[in-house]
């Protein structure tokens, strides 16, 4: 028993609606009888549950004593106001006859759809009995610091810093070197950012720098650094480091805007960069077309100081290729960044050849109408791929191979300079997965922490390795990387969202990405940074489960300290106390409830979820025997996606299988393999496994939840071989919100099969 | 003018922009290649439009402009409703051939050149095309018995075109065309002075 069960005996109360429908199609008489066999000490019918009276009439229960409610109603995901009753501390479980039952059945289904409602109400009552009403993290334990730690200088780090400071929060930036600006001060000019998108637009970096300056809500500590960050949302504590002096800060949140690295030009030998200054970056170009603007002369090569007369440039360098140490990805900025420095030579002299070699040109959005811009203006685009580039001696040219894309042949373009459009390398710190391989020995690395062999791999991305964060956490010291060395981040729903709780990347250590896109990036963050100081200092929880009250606990005594929950928990939330037990970090959890189904001995649970309160509806279920012809499937669903998803197939009237029962979880990974193990002797002849997409491009909303599923699948392989079971008893699918009709379909095509394999042998037993 | 054209270099697309109709909307082209999809007689160009374009930026001035594609357009007008960019692609076509023809670079046996300037000289006149010549000369235009040979192939057509008052036999002989030739000649001829002077024409052919 786990200590729900040790708490005083719920006074549970259902309520049936007969509303929506509900009250011609269903035998509300029956049903009612149904939850008093349950144990509902009171059952009541209301023709319109979710109307003021019904509502009233539910707290009317509740002022009787009611202490757990059963809503034999819609679906959990609607009507969420009027069946809010947090305030009143009542455990609420929701019974979804409506969508669940009623308008995915034919209305001539006859007794099938009846029992599939008296099972919901019976596991309705079951979870009810086995789950509190969530409480909320205790007031003195919550942090309540509403302070906003910004990691970086640059235009993120800045433009983060101004967009909380302005909102009224207080702001401390860090900045690692001794002036605000990061590489934005250092541009001649930027992209344009206004209509009409036809010239490069003047460096107001400065500007930046100066509101940042005078902002009352922000401290600046220059030539600093991180040298220990600990804590959690709303209670962070963090050393800055300055030259001899750390000084102790308390913040509620942080952002990081640790900003990018230039590609290291000097490994493309191939395009000459070392062998002649007339080979520059984008970076160094800068530097030339500003040195001229200061001088008021043409841009000059660096070799010999001539006005520059042709220019090529060369896109892509080193990048969107597989050759040992390029960079396998597309920076994303340098196409924008190569016409905006074309421009530069045209707009001086109209005369002066400048020539974009590329194989794609990325210019989205109003990038568009700047690539137009810049061909009115005469600079040539050749579409074709950059082969070598051969220093001229004694002053003469540069001569660039390529393969001209379009003529289809070997092609020679001679130029006074060549500009590489090299990419950018995420400033994100230590990747942990490296390191956490390196500790188990999977991996040696050398003493600097890179890895000489990998680097020598294709679409190897060596990452800078000194920690940014410096986070005393268990799990590592700095954000969770995905690939390449960018923080892993729900690139599509929730793209500032990294995997340490109330610590929101920005800017190219996220993705690689131009200016403008930065600044944007930065006030996402920020405003997700200020909804993490909120809501930590309402004790709930953030994103993806905003408002849950919920928090996970574990019974000490039962623990064998296996450190399952640590290392399984995607969000680093749980440490270790001086004893060797699991800590939870309460407001660093985003209540997925991984940890529970990862403990081999069951003693996480969360007041409201828990092993229970699954497990026990799996019992509640009626099991016909095996000659009834009605066999059992018990769906799994993922309340983010597949229970949705289930709901709008319902809103669509598009019917399934009778013999399902489906109920939903917070996420894959809090599936506990106990669940399977018990259905599949409670007699359930198949479970489906509905879940998000894992992998690289994951669509879980725990990140790893759905792949730590898949690979605890193998251990319920194993079940199943020892009960003799057909491995396709308990299948997993990948399914996405918008699958309204494929999930219905799914569940058809899994119900025949399991039709084909026959009845689960165990029944009865 | 020059032909020692750098390699990418912008010196042959500045000729083209100042000389041939149309020419500066060659350095709008994207390279999309929609054009070269396009048109229905794409695949018997040796250098579809896109290609002409890039050739051009490449500086390839001679292969250009002596080459058969351009004048392999048919003026159907696919590629300008379809161009991404708005090139007034069979302009341009026409343009390119015509620059080349005025240079005297345009290969002097492409049968669409040789119909055009019979067609030109036809017009140009009288001010009005003479069906009957034009299709004599058309059909003679490599000899005799090559004539006869065309002349016999087509007689269907040309029968039923006199039958119904399509081609005058009589055209042969009667001058016809518009009423003041002599000053449409002056016009033309000072035309041409005017343009010769501009792009630095050669002798005309
Ligand atoms: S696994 Fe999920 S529920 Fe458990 S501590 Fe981590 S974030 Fe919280
Ligand atoms: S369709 Fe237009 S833009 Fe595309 S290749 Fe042809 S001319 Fe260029
Ligand atoms: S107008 Fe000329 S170039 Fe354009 S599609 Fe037609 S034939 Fe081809």
């Amino acid at each position: 028993m786990t200590q729900q069960a040790e708490t005083a005996e719920p006074k549970i109360a259902a309520y049936l609606c007969a509303g929506c429908g509900l009250g011609e199609r269903l035998d509300l008489e029956r049903l009612a009888k149904v939850a008093a066999e349950a144990g509902a000490g009171a059952v009541e019918q209301h023709e319109m549950l979710c109307g003021e009276d019904g509502v009233a009439r539910i707290r009317g229960g509740i002022q009787d004593g009611a202490t757990h409610l059963v809503l034999g109603a819609c679906s959990r995901r609607a009507k969420t106001g009027a069946f809010n009753f947090a305030d009143d501390g009542a455990a609420v479980a929701r019974v979804n006859l409506r969508e669940g039952v009623i308008w995915t059945q034919p209305e001539d289904a006859g007794e099938t759809t009846q029992e599939m409602a008296d099972d919901y109400l019976r596991m309705g009552c079951a979870e009810a009995k086995f789950m509190r009403a969530p409480r909320a993290i205790a007031a003195d334990e919550r942090g309540a610091n509403k302070r906003i730690l910004v990691v970086g200088g640059g235009v993120s780090g800045m433009t983060a810093a101004l967009e909380a400071a302005r909102a009224g929060y207080e702001v401390l930036l860090v900045e690692k070197s001794g002036a605000l600006g990061g590489w934005a001060k250092s541009l001649h000019r930027r992209l344009p950012r206004r209509a009409p998108f036809s010239a490069p637009a003047e460096n107001d970096t400065a500007e930046l720098c100066a509101a940042v300056e005078h902002e009352k809500n922000i401290t600046v500590f220059l030539n600093a650094h991180i040298a220990r960050t600990s804590g959690a949302p709303g209670r962070f504590s963090a050393d800055i480091a300055q030259g001899e002096n750390t000084r102790t800060e308390n913040i509620g949140a942080i952002v990081q805007a640790s900003g990018f690295r230039r590609y290291d030009a000097s490994q493309l030998p191939e395009f000459a960069y070392g062998k002649t200054p007339d080979v520059v970056d984008q970076m160094e170009l800068e530097a030339l077309a500003r040195a001229a603007d200061e001088n008021g002369a043409p841009i000059a090569r660096p070799s010999d100081g001539k006005a520059v007369q042709s220019v090529v440039f060369v896109q892509c360098a080193g990048q969107r290729s597989e050759k040992p140490g390029h960079l396998p990805y597309c920076s994303g900025c340098c196409c924008g960044v190569s016409i905006k420095q074309a421009m530069y030579f045209k707009m001086r002299d109209s005369e002066a050849d400048a020539n974009i070699i590329y194989t794609d040109l990325r210019a989205p959005g109003n990038g568009e109408d700047f690539y137009r811009a810049a061909q009115e203006m005469g600079v040539v685009f050749t579409n074709g791929a950059v082969e070598r580039v051969e220093a001229g001696t004694n002053g003469a040219q540069l001569a660039v191979h390529f393969r001209d894309h379009v003529l289809d042949e070997d092609a020679v373009a001679r130029a006074d300079l060549v500009v590489l459009a090299t990419g950018q390398v995420a400033n994100s710190g230590v990747d942990i997965s490296a390191v956490e391989k390196n500790e188990d020995g999977e991996k040696e690395k050398n003493g600097n922490g890179k890895d000489e062999s990998a680097e020598k791999k294709p679409a190897q991305v060596s990452v800078p390795v000194e920690s940014i964060l410096q986070l005393d956490y268990r799990q590592g010291p700095d954000l969770p990387h995905l690939k390449h060395g960018f923080s892993d981040s729900h690139f599509i729903c929730f793209p500032y969202e990294t995997r340490r709780t109330g610590i929101y990347a920005c800017g190219p250590p996220r993705r690689p990405m131009d200016m403008h896109q930065a600044m944007e990036d930065a006030t996402g963050a920020a405003l997700k940074a200020i909804q993490a100081v909120e809501n930590a200092g309402l004790g709930r929880a953030a994103h993806p489960r905003a408002g849950d009250l919920s928090f996970p606990s574990f019974r000490r005594d039962g623990c064998t300290q296996c450190k399952r929950c640590t290392v399984e928990c995607p969000f680093g939330a749980i440490d270790q106390d001086a004893e060797g037990y699991p800590q939870f970090n309460e407001s660093r959890c985003r209540r997925c409830g991984t940890c529970m189904g990862a403990c081999p001995v069951r003693v996480i649970s969360f007041e409201n979820y828990s092993v229970d309160t699954v497990g026990q509806q799996i019992k509640a279920i009626d099991m016909p025997d095996e000659f009834d012809e009605k066999p059992r499937i018990l769906v799994l669903a993922c309340e983010n996606d597949a229970y949705p998803a289930l709901d709008m197939a319902a809103h669509n009237r598009i019917h399934y299988n009778a013999f399902v029962r489906v109920i939903p979880i917070r996420c894959l990974g809090s599936v506990n393999a106990i669940w399977v193990t018990d259905a599949l002797n409670a007699g359930f002849d198949g479970i489906m496994l509905l879940g998000c997409k894992k992998g690289d491009d994951y669509q879980c909303h725990f990140v790893t939840g759905a792949a730590l599923a898949h690979e605890r699948m193998g251990k319920i392989d194993d079940t199943l071989n020892q009960l003799q079971l057909e491995p396709e008893r308990v299948r997993a699918f990948e399914v996405e919100i918008t699958d309204i009709a494929r999930v219905p379909q799914l569940i058809n095509d899994y119900a025949a099969k399991i039709d084909e394999i026959g009845m689960n042998p165990f029944k009865g037993f | 003018m020059t032909s020692a054209v750098e390699k990418y270099r912008n010196n042959f697309l500045r000729e083209v922009e100042a000389n041939v109709e149309e020419g500066e909307w060659v350095k709008m082209c994207m390279q999309c290649g929609v054009c070269s999809g396009s048109c229905p007689l794409g695949d018997a160009w040796e250098h579809p439009p896109q290609e002409l374009f890039m050739m051009i930026r490449a500086g390839k001035r001679d292969q250009v402009l002596a080459s058969e594609s351009m004048w392999m357009c048919t003026s159907c007008y696919s590629c300008i409703t379809r161009c991404p960019r708005g090139l007034p692609i069979t302009h341009i076509m026409h343009g390119l051939a015509n620059y080349a023809n005025r240079l005297g670079i345009a290969p002097k046996m492409n049968p669409t050149r040789r119909f055009a300037k019979i067609f030109w000289d036809n017009i140009a006149h009288t001010g009005r095309v003479n069906e009957t010549k034009l299709s004599l000369r058309l059909y003679f235009m490599d000899g005799f018995f090559t004539g006869l040979r065309r002349a016999f192939a087509m007689r269907k057509v040309g029968l039923g075109m006199l039958r119904t008052g399509r081609l005058n036999p009589l055209g042969l002989f009667r001058a016809g065309g518009i009423a003041r030739k002599g000053e449409l000649r002056k016009l033309l001829a000072r035309a041409y002075e005017i343009e010769d002077a501009r792009k630095n024409f050669g002798k005309r052919n």
